[in-house]
């Protein structure tokens, strides 16, 4: 039956792309709301068929269904064209080749390196805040939207506090979100606590939004004994089990590749939660970044590609990183549903992950979200951006394309926020985080003996007698180590 | 009508045969049955790779297992090694228990990124909250003509990556018991099977069994020389070990198996006694096994050799494709019974 369904819908489609045969080859990927192609939030509009067919219940026996599917694959290649083949006007010009039927022309044309118009970005807020009359967003309710907002403040003061830490030389390293705090809060917040996160390095505002206490930040910054890393990742490298959050990697891309094997394990699970990956602009160059969406594309694994395309790569600018439009056009290339969205527009990229998160989970496919927007700080504490970049685009973004100012001026427009809340809100966040910092470097620092556990699961002999030995060292010339390692 | 007699010998042999009953098969068999007896035994066993699926595997270690366990959890992936390692290191860190094949040993240099920063590390570096127990496979060694680039020996470029543990088959009994072994470790293996040694027949038990991963494995017991070795080398010296014990020497044969971390239990005590170390490896000179080998055995038995520890090795040169090159670039038994003499001066 589920063959009856796919034939059926097949044609649908087909006769649709027949009908727009040249658009369809890789003219304009206009994500129009009027169109009988969007494939957003079913709000009455028209929505192709191939959208709603794997909303059937048969969908759910999936390790069966796709061990049926692959079976078949050919078999079921081979019925579609039969049936093709009664219509009177189709297919009297196509070929047939390994992955499929494909019509042919004489005339000789080049699909074009680019599109007339670049992929819109959807965007649901004004640059001041304002809603967009009649616009299409998932609604969000006043305790999730002040949520949003104070975490988005706590992530903005959090940032200033431990950037100024690293600069006082009280931390090694810092990396701030700045400039892209609606990106990882909003997106947090469209997800399940069952949701598992691959994140890149600049989006701690998740761990944020799923509960990580700023003390736990601070312990992981300064890696101290409480820190759940044992004070082996160097700072901003969080990971936290219990919030599905895992321990970042330095290697740029490589989360990627694991993202699908992640949604593969959800897969053989039948789990209702899917993965979410993210990557920046200069990511995407990375050889994993191809083969990760692949992977999740042939796998059709419950992955979403979530892209912070911020203009920068340390120094190099989106121009020197790739020629493509964005990263938005490459979802195409791997078969991968993709939208562009406003990365500074917090109701916008909720909306968004909340619709890529149903259709990966109900349709098992990845999908790829490209979030616009701009690296308002330094890449990290190693670098000074303004050696590379004018201090005026800089302060641009800063004050007038600021995400929380856009946020703050909804979520007061609706009467949820005010101005007394926000003196409160910031200046209790300050002071929670001075004191973190304080109690964070006053704790010590894990003792020798983490220094050879964890590296398999018991401590081989020759790692055990490492340890003797450097335990024998460090108490015969104490005064050589520092004075604050537990033996 | 048999005797009293004939009657107990046939019941002994027949408590034996029930006891200790075996069956024949090729190593790759062997391979594919622990495959198949941990996939059973526990669902979360998968397997991942190039071919692995219908094709059954390059050399048919997964044969048939999709048909069995279904094609999603035999996976065919697309050509991307670094990927579908990084696939299985996020599958394992989320309770799954792949095993990833290279089509070729080789191929795993596409990998390596994966491999040493994150199957190696993310355990220690998130402070013990994801384990990753992956089992990494495939056919490596020099072959018969297969080309430079199908004749790696990875066992050189891994062996300093902390957090993992590599081991070499060499008989389809421990190649089956390591297999089983690797799949139900705790930490990240790498298991080196040898492109030569697949259809190495032998008679292996009936019942479930395990090789210990960080075992060494007594392969002739002897008193004059301590001859070390692993994989496909193994038999070169048990050759070699024939024309010896025709002049008079008596060799002992100890296959390491463990390459990572080394089994000194075994070795030490086998440097106490014999006092003579040859290691004889296919890896290459500079920085393989044998390097690290010597220097271990240095370190801790200095005081009981005899004599400096020889270690024969591939020559340092890209493996050529003509076969009379090739086979001067390993080492051959003619080199080891000269080495042994030598040493037994």
């Amino acid at each position: 039956m589920a063959n009856w369904l796919r034939i059926s819908s097949r044609t649908v489609a087909n006769h649709i792309k027949k009908r727009m045969n040249k658009e369809f080859m890789g003219g304009a990927v206009h994500v129009n709301q009027s169109s009988g192609l969007w494939w957003g939030l079913n709000r009455g509009g028209p929505v192709s068929d191939r959208n709603r067919r794997h909303m059937d219940p048969l969908a759910w026996n999936r390790a069966t269904l796709l061990c049926v599917q692959r079976f078949k694959t050919t078999l079921a290649e081979k019925q579609h064209d039969s049936f093709l083949s009664s219509d009177s006007d189709d297919d009297n010009q196509s070929v047939d080749f390994p992955g499929g039927k494909v019509s042919y022309t004489s005339e000789m044309s080049f699909i074009s390196e680019s599109s007339q118009t670049r992929v819109p970005c959807y965007r649901v807020l004004e640059d001041d805040g304002d809603l967009i009359s009649d616009c299409d967003f998932q609604q969000v309710s006043k305790e999730d939207a002040v949520k949003m907002y104070s975490n988005m403040v706590t992530l903005q003061i959090m940032d200033n506090i431990f950037y100024e830490a690293q600069r006082q030389g009280r931390i090694s390293f810092y990396l701030t979100s700045a400039g892209e705090e609606a990106i990882s809060i909003a997106s947090a917040a469209a997800l399940s606590e069952q949701d598992i996160i691959l994140p890149q390095y600049r989006e701690p505002g998740v761990l944020l939004w799923r509960g990580f206490t700023l003390q736990e930040f601070a312990d992981q910054c300064f890696g101290n004994k409480a820190d759940y890393g044992k004070g082996r990742q160097m700072p901003i490298h969080y990971g936290s089990k219990k919030h599905n959050f895992f321990t970042i990697s330095s290697p740029i891309a490589t989360q990627l590749p694991q993202a699908a094997g992640i949604a593969y394990s959800l897969k053989m699970d039948n789990k209702k939660a899917c993965v979410v990956s993210y990557i920046g602009d200069g990511g995407t160059s990375e050889g994993d970044f191809h083969a990760g969406l692949n992977f999740a594309a042939v796998m059709e694994a419950p992955v979403i590609f979530f892209c912070r395309n911020n203009g920068w790569a340390i120094s190099t600018n989106v121009s020197e990183q790739f020629r493509s439009d964005g990263i938005v056009v490459k979802g195409r290339a791997y078969g991968i549903r993709s939208i562009r969205v406003d990365g500074n527009d917090a109701l916008a990229v909720y909306s968004a992950v909340s619709a890529a998160r149903e259709m990966a989970i109900n349709e098992q496919r990845p999908i790829l979200i490209e979030a616009l927007t701009y690296r308002v700080g330094h890449h990290s504490t190693s670098d000074d951006s303004t050696k590379y970049r004018q201090l005026d685009e800089i302060v641009y973004w800063k004050k007038a394309r600021n995400p929380v100012n856009r946020f703050r001026n909804w979520v007061q427009n609706i009467g949820w926020w005010s101005e007394q809340q926000e003196t409160q809100l910031r200046n209790s966040v300050r002071k929670q985080l001075l004191e973190a910092i304080q109690v964070a470097e006053k704790t010590e620092k894990p003792p020798l003996s983490e220094l050879f556990t964890d590296v398999y699961d018991h401590p081989p002999s020759n790692l055990e007698e490492q340890e003797k030995h450097l335990r024998e060292t460090v108490t015969r010339h104490p005064k050589d180590y520092p004075s604050d390692i537990s033996v | 009508m048999l005797t009293p007699f004939q009657y107990l010998l046939s019941g002994i042999y027949l408590t034996r045969y029930i006891l200790y009953s075996r069956h024949e098969l090729l190593l790759f068999e062997a391979l594919q049955e622990g495959l198949e007896e941990e996939m059973e035994r526990d669902i979360r066993v998968c397997v991942m790779g190039e071919d692995v699926g219908h094709y059954g595997g390059s050399y048919k270690v997964t044969k048939g297992l999709a048909k069995k366990f279904g094609d999603l959890r035999v996976l065919d992936t697309p050509i991307a090694e670094n990927s579908f390692t990084g696939m299985g290191i996020g599958a394992a860190m989320t309770g799954l228990r792949p095993v990833v094949e290279g089509m070729n040993m080789g191929f795993l240099l596409l990998a390596f990124n994966q491999i040493s920063n994150n199957c190696g590390m993310l355990h220690y570096t998130s402070g013990g909250q994801f384990t990753i127990p992956i089992v990494i496979r495939g056919p490596g060694g020099v072959g018969r003509q297969l080309g430079a680039e199908h004749s790696q020996r990875l066992e050189s470029y891994f062996q300093s990556i902390p957090g993992i543990q590599m081991v070499a088959c060499s008989t389809p009994y421990n190649a089956k018991g390591l297999m089983k072994a690797a799949i139900r470790s705790e930490n990240p293996v790498i298991l080196f099977e040898h492109v030569l040694l697949y259809n190495l027949k032998e008679r292996i038990p009936d019942e479930d069994y395990i090789c210990n991963l960080e075992e060494a494995e007594m392969v002739r017991p002897g008193e004059h020389v301590t001859i070390l070795t692993y994989s496909r080398m193994r038999y070169h010296v048990m050759q070699a070990a024939k024309t010896l014990v025709n002049k008079g020497y008596d060799p002992e044969v100890i296959d390491i198996r463990s390459l990572k971390p080394f089994d000194l239990y075994t070795i030490g005590n086998s440097v106490k006694k014999t006092h003579r170390v040859l290691i004889v490896e296919e890896c290459m000179r500079t920085g393989g096994i044998g390097a690290s080998l010597i220097a271990a055995i240095t370190e801790n038995f200095n005081d009981y050799l005899d004599a400096p520890i020889m270690c024969l090795s591939s020559q340092d040169v890209p493996t050529p494709y003509a076969g009379t090159l090739e086979e001067v670039t390993v080492v051959q038994p003619a080199q080891i019974v000269t080495a042994v003499e030598q040493l037994c001066q």
